[in-house]
């Protein structure tokens, strides 16, 4: 490696942190992601000294670029702003992906006996990467809904995810100790999607996006891996850094959820025997359900509003309509806030940006710590299209298996009005015993269908 | 090649600690678009999949050098344009921008 290419490395290496530092706060973030991709487009054009190109080699690559600058940048431009998490997980699968098949041709090149320094960090990549892109792949058909949400569990998972990853460790020491010949990989490379597959299946749909997250850790550490194998340190300093702050990204996100992070992993193999003790019946309960005019009336000669967004007003492309209602409500002196559930949407921060896409004034937007102590003097609390979130069961009910997540107040309010589909649960898939209080008061149906109709009753109240 | 190895495990030890530093103090909204970015940075992967597929000769490397170039380049492209296409909404709150609001008569800034 030339002197030139290392310092040029150095750059991106430096650009990669002062971006990520950039990323950390809401006004410089745009311009951290611009930095982070100059440096990335200088880590290429270093590159390109230390190749020497085949005749095939450079038609490949040119290829390979030619096609996948199309799908990344219009996958990305055209996914709606509710299917970002998904995306997200698309994205990371093909790059760990990407990591793994890396490793895989370097490993085949070295022959027998590959040397320890190849040999150990080529295994961990390839296992690494491959459940990091099966589980991506997993977690993205969870919340496209090509898989049910809810956790996949059979009997004995639990033995056979352990078998399966200590078949792994046995295979790798093999590889890297005794076996003279590199076409283990293929064993190695089929066990590894296939463990991907069993770590995602048993977790919940509402807990993707730690997944997500965890599984963004894996792959830095996978392409850090590659850089090993690589020689290459562009790659160990990129990969590390998204190592290291994706794991720590990942546990910020579950504290966010008030779980450990074991919990969010592991937690659905308990859930069976908690699920009936936490859960309320609802048998020979009555709701109370109202037309818009009525909640219409309510909202308009009401001092204040809370309106508590969730993904249900996102799936229903609601943010402009709640906002219109929101105006409505002011014109009138109403006072309007918005209280955001740290995990509201299907990812933390994923409301505000959709509500931000509505022009929502910043202002308005309350985090819980701030909120909650003001339902109490709040007249309504309008819940649009959230359940899990308002669950008082997180307080009061220890068998719940959401019990101990820290909620928003809403049940303090005068009163409550809940904007649903239908009974159904929220994503978490237990009962809410709100929707039975007396202070409630349900409007049923698509959230955006039901705030066009309560905008038209306020401006006739 | 000993010499390396050392330099590049140093240099790894070392990410480990700045990965951690950087991301310490995040704002809950922040989390889904620094999750996104890094995983743009991870597409730095590009970089060894383009140094595979250079040097490609038999069949099966060519195959692995093209799926290697084609999956990194997605990651790189489509992480760093949704990432941008999350922060774009963020610019509209902080510049003065109430033309909306202005026309909502009471300026309810004051409310406490």
């Amino acid at each position: 490696m030339t002197v030139w290419v290392a310092l040029a490395y150095l750059l991106a290496a430096v650009l990669f942190i002062v971006g990520l530092i950039e990323l950390s706060s809401p006004k410089t973030a745009r311009r951290g992601n611009q930095i982070a991709a100059v440096g990335m487009v200088i880590a290429l054009l270093a590159t390109i000294p230390l190749l020497h190109f085949t005749s095939a080699g450079i038609v490949i690559t040119i290829i390979g670029i030619l096609i996948g600058v199309p799908i990344g940048a219009i996958g990305a431009r055209q996914v709606k702003m509710t299917a970002i998490p998904q995306m997200v997980a698309l994205f990371n699968g093909v790059g760990g992906g990407a990591a793994a098949v890396v490793a895989v041709s370097e490993l085949l090149l070295q022959g027998s006996h590959p040397p320890f320094a190849v040999a150990f960090p080529s295994v961990f990549s390839i296992v690494i990467g491959s459940v990091s892109f099966a589980g991506s792949l997993v977690a993205f058909a969870k919340l496209q809904a090509l898989l049910t949400g809810t956790p996949i569990t059979y009997p004995g998972q639990q033995i056979v995810n352990g078998v399966l990853a200590l078949a792994i460790v046995g295979l790798a020491v093999y590889l890297i100790a005794i076996a003279s010949t590199p076409v283990i990989f293929v064993p190695l490379l089929v066990l590894g999607l296939v463990l991907g597959v069993a770590f995602v299946l048993p977790i919940g749909g509402a807990d993707m996006p730690v997944v997500i997250s965890l599984l963004n850790a894996f792959t830095g550490l996978a392409v850090a891996a590659s850089g090993f194998v690589l020689g290459n340190f562009a790659l160990i300093v990129a990969g590390t850094l998204v190592g290291a702050s994706g794991t720590l990204l990942t546990k910020l996100m579950s504290d966010a959820m008030g779980r450990s992070l074991g919990n969010v992993l592991f937690g659905a193999f308990g859930s069976v025997t908690a699920g009936p003790a936490g859960a309320v019946s609802a048998e020979g309960k009555s709701v109370r359900s109202g037309t818009p005019e009525d909640i219409a009336t309510l909202l308009a000669y009401s001092r204040k509003v809370i309106i508590v967004p969730g993904y249900g007003l996102a799936v229903a492309q609601g943010q402009h309509a709640v906002r219109e209602l929101a105006d409505e409500l002011e014109k009138r002196g109403v006072e309007v806030e918005y209280a955001i559930h740290p995990v509201a949407g299907r990812m933390p921060g994923h409301m505000n940006v959709l509500l931000a896409e509505a022009n929502v004034p910043y202002e308005q937007l309350k985090e819980m710590d701030e909120i909650n102590d003001e339902f109490k003097s709040a007249d309504v609390a309008l819940v649009v299209g959230a359940n899990d979130v308002v669950n008082p069961a997180a307080h009061n009910s220890p068998g719940s298996p959401i019990y101990g997540m820290p909620i928003l107040n809403a049940d303090q309010a005068k009163n409550i009005v809940f904007m649903k589909r239908s009974m159904r649960p929220g994503f978490a898939g237990i009962d809410n015993e709100l929707l039975y209080d007396p202070k409630t008061v349900m409007l049923f149906g698509d959230a955006k269908d039901s705030l066009m109709k309560l905008v038209a009753a306020v401006k006739a109240a | 090649m000993s010499g390396n190895l050392l330099n590049e495990f140093t240099i790894f030890v070392l990410a480990i600690f700045i990965g951690f530093e950087v991301i310490s103090k995040v704002p809950t909204i922040l989390h889904t678009p620094l999750m996104s970015g890094t995983n743009a940075i991870h597409g730095i992967i590009l970089v060894g999949a383009i140094l595979i597929a250079a040097t490609a000769r038999d069949p099966l490397q060519i195959v692995l050098g093209l799926v290697a170039v084609i999956l990194a380049t997605i990651n790189v492209v489509g992480g760093f344009v949704v990432t941008d296409r999350m922060l774009e909404m963020f610019k509209g709150r902080q510049p003065a921008k109430p033309a909306k609001p202005a026309e909502t008569t009471p300026p309810e800034k004051t409310a406490g």
